[in-house]
Parts: structure tokens; C-alpha cells; sequence
């Protein structure tokens, strides 16, 4: 097995060993297995029901069909849900990184005075489970006449938001290059100028990273959307795919193709935003 | 589910101080101007999360439909909930989600990144070690409702295509109500929560293994470690800190399970998947039993804050 002239160096670098050839197709049959779930969803949403009854979930097709996906898009409107997913995780993406950034100047360059105990509110309040809020906001929302509107589920997002984009962005701006700001401030830059043209132009490569997580973030909530927004026309599209499911009133391709419809946005996502994700998951992971 | 990269990129602590400054060479303006700025972060933090969890301890000490006022009964919900035969059951159920939600992917992410580290990527190229990652990824992408709603088409008695499958290949038998029976419904579970979650550690480890010197590898290798003894000798001392890190929010977030249950089995059969977190739900707004959800959230509260405060010490401890 082993020529002796060879040190095991050399041997492991001259050619793969069936050792490792073992270990890759067992990583490639577990990839596999893990892409599964997609694959069929995606074969079975383009199936007919006669066509799933006869045949069930692992034959291909006999023809292309879209009706299931289309009565389900219509049955839920599920355009108005996507536009609603996207007005609030947008909405929310940009505030929460706004009022961050602004608090985290205060704390990171201004250096206020017991920032130590604020930042380490911030992020206590970042781990508290929603469901020690959700009663208080729904009791406050209803008081408020806010109650099932999105503006509600994006006050709510935009605080909970902030209060990590709060945390992060203060370790961030503490570490700004005093140089410059002690330029802007000869230059008679004020403040509110110094972070609008310097501090906030500087650090966008952490804070385009930080508005599509907190886009994305708020699109995947479920919790709170489902209690704030009760009527149709106000849901998301977890919220609408969650309680739909709940009902089991749905067949095999219709339930395929309302996966289905969940699913795309997220690839979408995904694909878009992939090097933006993986930075801030590679990058920020751990220092 | 909250993402699970929810806390991925935080620091891991405060930042350095920088060294005290001579007087007369501070940041501009000092520091009382700076106060306006906290301004709008206060005030949402003051109106969404802190009345509101102070309002829910004290409705926790409170008897409440939700309508009329409050009637205060002191400790008795906490008293009812130490001796709920369904609290303890959803606080076991909630160890094993802990178990599928943390400790298995921590686990298997540690093979599997070690693996597509130390053989993939140097035998095989990089490309092929950034595909795989990306397939194990895959499902954390998802919003946790649709991966429910894919696996609870998957796993579903009559039409699913796990029960047709198993028929397909003559294993009527083995075909099961996955989710609907008390004996499965846990695992069936667990097993969905560890195909979503796996993908976080996966990433998480082989970015921290991109730190870890080569030369350590091959020259553990020439000394004759086996691949084993590589991932246990090196790639798990150098990544230590991000194990600390995908443990605590992977516990977390196994804490805060409620969207998967909310989509896979509502808690059901019997209470046999029920958490916590959606147990609370059910008391809030469907048992109109406000007082009492309100004292197993704020269990829930203590309980995670004090794990939160438990691990960083731990890991503070670890770094000297």
C-alpha cells in the first residue's frame, strides 16, 4: 500500500487516496440528500393532481403544469402579500439602520458616558424571546388604534432592529480614525454634518451588510406579524403560507406550489445578496 | 426562525478603549452634545421592549381574560405553572429541540467543515468545497415557516411524499403518520430542525478554519495523526470561539422555538411537540388566559438571559 521511498507528504500530495475519495461522496450524497426537500417541491408543483395520484412524487411530470401555482397565487393574492413583505422589511431595513447609525455615533465616536451600560442594554434587548413582548404590544397597538396595520409591525421590527444594529455599529464607529474626524471638526464641520458627509459615507460597507440582514431578518419574521396582522390584506408571506397550512385544506400540488412560491423569494435573496451575506457571515462571525 | 445568523456578525464583546487621550486633545464636541443622538434608539427601545416586558411580569402576577381589568393574585401562576404536567412537558420537549437545534448541528457542522476543510478543499479545490457549503446552506435561507411548509408536505400521512415513497419502494409498513402520531412526532421534528440548521455551523466553522494555519495539518499529518485526531487536536481547539458562539444562539433560538412548531404540528398530538414558547401563545390567545402566558414567557426571559450570562462567562474564562 505505501511505497516506503515516499514520505506521507509527498504520497498525500501526489495523489488522492481512496480514503479521501470515500469522504467526498459521502459529503456529495449528504449535499444531496439535504437538496432533496427542493427538488421535490419543485417537480410536484408543476404537476397536476391526476398527474401526482398516478404517479406520486419522485415520477417527472407528464406536462408541464402551472394551474396549481397560479389558483394558489390567486386564491391567496399573493401578490399583495409579497408587496406587503416587502414594504415592511424594507421599510424596516432602512430605519433600523438609520436610527443605529445615529445612536451608535453617540456611543462609538461620541463616547457618552456610560456607553458600556447602554450598549449592553441594547443587546440584552436583542435577546429577549418575543413572546415576553407580544402581549403588552398587542394590548398597546389596539389602544393606539395600530392594531393590524403594517405601520405597527414596523415600529416594532425597526426598534428590535436597531437595538442590534445599535450594539454592532458602536464596536464598529469606536474604532473610526480620529484623524479624520479631527480634520472635519478644522474643516468647521458640525456634528450632525461630520456623520452625514464623513462617519455614514465611511462605514457603508457595514451598513449595506447590515440593511440587507435587516431586510432579510424581517421578512422571515413570523411571530409578530401573525398576532399584529390578522386581516388578509395586511399579511405577509409567512404569515399567509403559515396559517394556510395550519388549515390542511390543501391537496399534495397545491401545497407543493405554495412551497414553492416561499421558497423562490428566499433563493432570490440568496442569490442577490450572496457575497454581501457570506461577508458578514465570515467577517463578523467572531473576532 | 430568526435566522440563525441573527447574531452572527457581533463582535464578540465591547470594543477596546482606546488609551486616555492628553486633556485638550478630546474627540470633537466632548461629550454632552452627543446625547440628542440617542434620542430616537431610546425612545423605541423605551416603547417596544421595555414596557412592554415590564408589563408582562406584572401581568404575570396578575389573573386576566384580556378584557375587563387585571385581578391581582400575586405568585399563583407561578405556583400553578412549577406543578403543570404540560409545562414540564414542553420544557422536555424543549431540551430536545436543544439537542436538535444545537447540539447535533454543532456536532455534525464540526465533520462535516473539518472534512470539506482538510480533504475537499486541499484535494479536491476550493470550488468544490464552496458548492457543497452551499448546498448544506441551502434550507437556512428559507423563512422557518416554508421550510414547515415543505417538510409538512413531505411528512404528510396520506399524500406526503416520504409515505409514497416508502410505498413506492414496498415498505408499506414502515409508512407512518409522521407528525401526527405521539410516537414519531418529536423526532420527525427534531429531524426537520436539524436539516435547517445544519447549514449555520457548517459556514460558520469553515470561515474561522480559513485562521487555521496549514502547516499545523500537515504537520500532524507526517506525524502520523489520523483524520480524527486532527479534528479533535486542532480544528476544535483553534475554532473554539466560534463553537461558543454557534452554541449560544443555536440554544437560543431552540429556546425561542414557536414558527416551526406554529407550522409543522401546532404542538400536537397532545401536547407531544409542544414548547414553551408556543405553549404561551396558547394561553395568550387562544385559552384568553392572559396572566399565565404572560408567566411562562417570563420563565422563558429569565431562563435565557441567564444561559446568555452563563455561556459568556464561560467563554470569558476560556480566553485567559
Amino acid at each position: 500500500m505505501s511505497a516506503p521511498t515516499l514520505t506521507s507528504r509527498q504520497r498525500a500530495r501526489c495523489r488522492p487516496d481512496p480514503v479521501r475519495w470515500v469522504v467526498l461522496i459521502g459529503l456529495a450524497v449528504l449535499a444531496v440528500i439535504t437538496l432533496v426537500p427542493f427538488g421535490l417541491v419543485a417537480l410536484n408543483a408543476v404537476k397536476s393532481p391526476a398527474d401526482y395520484s398516478q404517479g406520486g412524487p419522485l415520477q417527472p411530470p407528464n406536462s408541464l403544469y402551472l394551474q396549481g401555482i397560479i389558483d394558489f397565487w390567486v386564491r391567496v393574492d399573493f401578490g399583495e402579500k409579497l408587496w406587503n413583505s416587502t414594504v415592511i422589511a424594507g421599510s424596516v431595513a432602512v430605519f433600523a439602520v438609520l436610527v443605529s447609525v445615529v445612536a451608535a455615533y453617540a456611543l462609538g465616536i461620541g463616547r457618552v458616558r456610560g456607553r458600556m451600560w447602554i450598549i449592553a442594554i441594547f443587546l440584552l434587548a436583542n435577546l429577549m424571546p418575543q413572546e415576553a413582548l407580544i402581549y403588552p404590544l398587542y394590548y398597546m397597538a389596539k389602544e393606539v388604534d395600530l392594531y393590524d396595520t403594517r405601520l405597527a409591525v414596523i415600529i416594532i421590527f425597526t426598534a428590535v432592529q436597531a437595538a442590534f444594529g445599535t450594539y454592532l455599529l458602536s464596536a464598529v464607529l469606536s474604532r473610526f480614525p480620529t484623524e479624520i474626524l479631527d480634520a472635519a471638526r478644522i474643516d468647521g464641520a458640525g456634528k450632525w454634518h461630520t456623520l452625514w458627509r464623513v462617519v455614514v459615507p465611511m462605514s457603508w460597507p457595514t451598513l449595506s451588510v447590515l440593511l440587507v440582514f435587516f431586510f432579510i431578518w424581517t421578512w422571515n419574521e413570523f411571530f409578530i406579524p401573525l398576532v399584529m396582522l390578522v386581516s388578509n390584506e395586511n399579511q405577509t408571506v409567512p404569515v399567509a403560507l403559515g396559517v394556510l397550512q395550519g388549515q390542511r385544506l390543501m391537496d399534495a400540488t397545491t401545497q407543493s406550489a405554495s412551497a414553492l412560491l416561499g421558497i423562490v423569494p428566499a433563493v432570490v435573496f440568496f442569490l442577490l445578496f450572496q457575497r454581501t451575506l457570506t461577508r458578514g457571515i465570515a467577517a463578523g462571525a467572531v473576532k | 426562525m430568526t435566522l440563525p445568523v441573527q447574531t452572527a456578525p457581533a463582535p464578540a464583546g465591547p470594543a477596546p478603549r482606546t488609551p486616555t487621550r492628553p486633556a485638550g486633545h478630546r474627540r470633537p464636541g466632548g461629550h454632552g452634545g452627543y446625547l440628542p443622538y440617542l434620542i430616537p434608539a431610546a425612545l423605541l427601545f423605551v416603547v417596544v421592549i421595555a414596557i412592554p416586558l415590564v408589563g408582562n411580569v406584572w401581568l404575570s402576577f396578575t389573573r386576566w381574560q384580556g378584557v375587563g381589568s387585571p385581578d391581582w393574585v400575586g405568585l399563583e401562576q407561578y405556583r400553578k405553572l412549577f406543578s403543570d404536567e404540560t409545562f414540564w412537558l414542553s420544557a422536555r420537549n424543549n431540551l430536545a429541540l436543544i439537542v436538535a437545534m444545537a447540539i447535533v448541528p454543532t456536532f455534525l457542522g464540526l465533520l462535516l467543515a473539518g472534512a470539506m476543510f482538510d480533504v475537499v478543499g486541499k484535494r479536491f479545490g476550493q470550488r468544490s468545497a464552496s458548492a457543497l457549503r452551499a448546498s448544506f446552506y441551502l434550507p437556512q435561507v428559507l423563512p422557518a415557516v416554508v421550510a414547515g411548509v415543505v417538510w409538512g408536505w413531505i411528512l404528510h400521512p396520506e399524500f406526503g411524499a416520504l409515505n409514497e415513497m416508502l410505498r413506492f419502494v414496498g415498505l408499506d409498513s414502515w409508512t407512518q403518520n409522521w407528525l401526527g402520531d405521539e410516537k414519531t412526532a418529536l423526532l420527525s421534528v427534531m429531524a426537520v430542525l436539524v436539516w435547517i440548521q445544519i447549514g449555520y455551523p457548517v459556514v460558520i466553522f469553515m470561515a474561522g478554519l480559513q485562521r487555521v494555519d496549514p502547516e499545523l495539518y500537515e504537520s500532524a499529518e507526517v506525524d502520523g495523526a489520523g483524520w480524527w485526531q486532527r479534528l479533535w487536536l486542532i480544528t476544535v481547539p483553534q475554532i473554539r470561539p466560534e463553537i461558543f458562539v454557534v452554541l449560544l444562539t443555536c440554544t437560543i433560538a431552540a429556546l425561542k422555538t414557536f414558527d416551526k412548531i406554529f407550522v409543522l404540528t401546532r404542538g400536537g398530538p397532545g401536547g407531544a411537540t409542544n414548547v414553551p414558547s408556543y405553549f404561551s401563545f396558547q394561553n395568550f390567545f387562544e385559552k384568553a388566559n392572559v396572566g399565565y402566558g404572560a408567566a411562562i414567557a417570563t420563565v422563558l426571559t429569565v431562563i435565557i438571559v441567564g444561559l446568555t450570562f452563563l455561556f459568556l462567562r464561560a467563554q470569558h474564562r476560556d480566553e485567559r
